[in-house]
């Protein structure tokens, strides 16, 4: 049958999001798609805590996960905000057009 | 098969059944409770006193014809009412209707006469209602209309920002029952005060009670806070571009969340299924009698109290409820830590 | 039973994971995104954290979500195509691309293989569980200060979204 999952497989299906949600920061170019893929990232944390947590018996992962999720909504709110303000600018989401910095 | 699990599915089938019934009650209800309250009759034609009149209404929505803006994005369009609906009937699932039950002994254990039974119901319920702004907003934006997108937005914002008096009021109640299980939280209301009071928690909560209401019936978005349905605003908002079928489950799962919502204040705070005179086992009889007064109010507040500006309906939802929902979650927790309940 | 649900759950969130990534219209994105949620929040389940599961859908998949769907609606990003790229491809194109998709693939080796060198933990039994009430106890006990400056830095990230998102002058 299927095999039964144990606490490294729960790892390893964390670590396959998070390469996921980093390939997504690497490679796209749309700044709400990255912003997406932070949060996937955040995700795949989240998993981490809780699978270790149930590891281990306690309650401090989920803790931890807690204020993960909380600290991601408003780095969330914040980043739309300045996206929408960088929108108001250029009129487009591409990274590429916000690049006067660099020499 | 385990009898227990097939009492179990019963319970389920049975659930799911009687919510499709209730909408269909509902739709009755609602055209006869508007007449009465506008001194005319309502409809009698289709059977006696129009009891056949929801067969009628199904029937004709069935048969119109299904329209789809051109632009509109296909997938998103026909996935919204999908989503308000299964939300709508999702969140019952977590909500129990009726004491313990051996069905007359023919199970060895009682089962629970609930659909889902976790101990974290209170706030699945939370959850499942949050699912359902996402049926809105999508019908709003999928419909390709400048209606129907206010609308959905218009809609979707209210929904959102009534969530949080929603969540605090529940907050005061899980505080006074010491649990997140629906059943729990009902079972702690058993007993009397001085013999004739019964104990439920409108009494402990009556400030909890009305906030409660409120933001249920904006999350449901009924009059007086159906802003984004007044047809002579946004023609009907976010359904503006649905017929028949879509509109039908839109329709429905409208009236299905008042439903839910009543159901939920019903356990929250009417006592659930307890009530003098009937035996436990028919407590379901005096269920149901709490959630058709409930659903009485809420028909009856349509037909009387004047829509809500929008505005206005955010400044009361966010400057008044919410303060409101916060003072009352404070005065609660002192109260049980100072008399220990 | 429980293996199945971990592998359907675990395959629902890697596809859908993605989908998030690699798809086009933003819109479908944020949408494949709450998918991935729930896919999660169901594994969290089978972790016996029902209080992280419903946290997940109430928190991330009801109101984070809906501020991004917003955003996409406000800024109808559907239309744009994305980039200057005159013939956008899927994952490998010119130059960064490809370097970007070898770095993500370096990573999930990588982790993957540092956890080949940890003996294989099988979980505790499934008796010993933790309720909301010991999440409650530790949170308002140990982790109040955590708690307290959560909450203002919630309160600092509105008023700053509020004021960033308005329009000057």
């Amino acid at each position: 049958m299927l095999p039964e999952p144990t606490l490294n497989t729960y790892l390893a299906l964390s670590a396959v999001l998070f390469s996921i949600g980093t390939a997504g920061v690497f490679l796209r170019r749309n700044l709400i798609t990255i912003l997406l893929s932070v949060e996937v990232m955040l995700n795949a944390v989240n998993l981490t805590f809780v699978a270790v947590d149930r590891f281990l018996g306690t309650v401090d992962g989920q803790i931890i996960a807690f204020f993960v999720i909380t600290v991601a909504a408003a780095e969330a709110a914040v980043g739309l905000a300045i996206l929408i303000a960088l929108y108001r600018h250029r009129e487009t989401l591409s990274p590429d057009a916000f690049t006067t910095l660099k020499w | 098969m385990d009898p227990q699990l097939i009492a179990h599915l019963g319970v389920i089938g049975f659930t799911f059944f009687m919510l499709l019934n209730s909408a269909a009650v509902l739709v009755l209800m609602e055209r006869k409770v508007a007449a009465f309250v506008q001194q005319r009759l309502g409809p009698n034609r289709v059977g006696p006193w129009g009891a056949m009149q929801p067969l009628a209404d199904i029937i004709k929505l069935m048969m119109k014809e299904e329209l789809r803006p051109k632009a509109a994005d296909t997938f998103l369009f026909y996935l919204a009412p999908i989503l308000c609906a299964a939300a709508a009937f999702a969140a019952f699932s977590v909500v129990p209707f009726g004491a313990d039950t051996t069905f007359f002994g023919l199970l060895d254990d009682p089962v629970k006469l609930v659909a889902a039974n976790v101990n974290v119901g209170v706030l699945a319920l939370f959850a499942i209602t949050s699912m359902g702004v996402y049926g809105i907003v999508l019908a709003g934006w999928a419909s390709n209309s400048k209606y129907s997108l206010l609308g959905g937005l218009r809609s979707s914002a209210q929904m959102i920002s009534y969530e949080l008096s929603f969540g605090l009021s529940l907050a005061a109640v899980v505080m006074l029952a010491g649990s997140l299980s629906l059943n729990e939280i009902v079972d702690s209301q058993q007993g009397y005060w001085f013999g004739f009071i019964p104990k439920w928690y409108i009494f402990l909560q009556p400030v909890g009670f009305f906030i409660f209401m409120t933001a249920a019936v904006a999350e449901t978005n009924r009059a007086p806070f159906d802003f984004p349905e007044a047809e002579q605003e946004l023609v009907a908002g976010y359904h503006t571009e649905y017929s028949s079928m879509t509109f039908a489950l839109f329709f429905m799962a409208e009236y299905i969340a008042m439903a839910t919502m009543s159901a939920v204040a019903v356990n929250l705070f009417l006592g659930g299924w307890h009530g003098p005179f009937l035996p436990e086992w028919l407590g379901w009889v005096w269920f149901l009698a709490k959630v058709f007064l409930l659903l009485f109010f809420y028909i009856w507040m349509r037909w009387t109290l004047p829509r809500y500006r929008y505005d206005h309906l955010m400044e009361f939802g966010w400057k008044w409820l919410l303060p409101a929902a916060t003072i009352n979650l404070l005065v609660t927790a002192g109260l049980v830590l100072r008399y220990g309940w | 039973m429980d293996a199945l649900f971990f592998w359907l759950f675990a395959v629902v969130a890697i596809v859908s994971s993605v989908l998030v990534v690699g798809q086009r219209n933003p819109m479908y994105s944020v949408l494949l995104l709450i998918v991935s949620f729930a896919a999660l929040s169901g594994l969290y389940v089978l972790l016996n954290a029902p209080f992280m599961a419903v946290l997940q859908i109430i928190v991330y998949a009801g109101a984070i979500m809906v501020l991004f769907l917003f955003v996409v609606m406000l800024l109808n990003v559907t239309k744009e195509d994305e980039g200057n790229d005159p013939k956008p491809r899927f994952v490998i194109g010119p130059g960064p691309r490809r370097l970007g998709a070898v770095l993500a693939v370096v990573l999930a080796v990588q982790l993957i293989w540092a956890l080949r060198t940890i003996a294989d933990a099988p979980f505790m039994a499934d008796g010993v569980g933790t309720t909301v009430k010991d999440i409650g106890l530790r949170l308002f006990r140990e982790y109040a200060f955590a708690f307290e400056a959560t909450s203002i830095l919630i309160l600092v990230a509105m008023v700053g979204a509020v004021i960033i998102a308005r329009k000057d002058r």
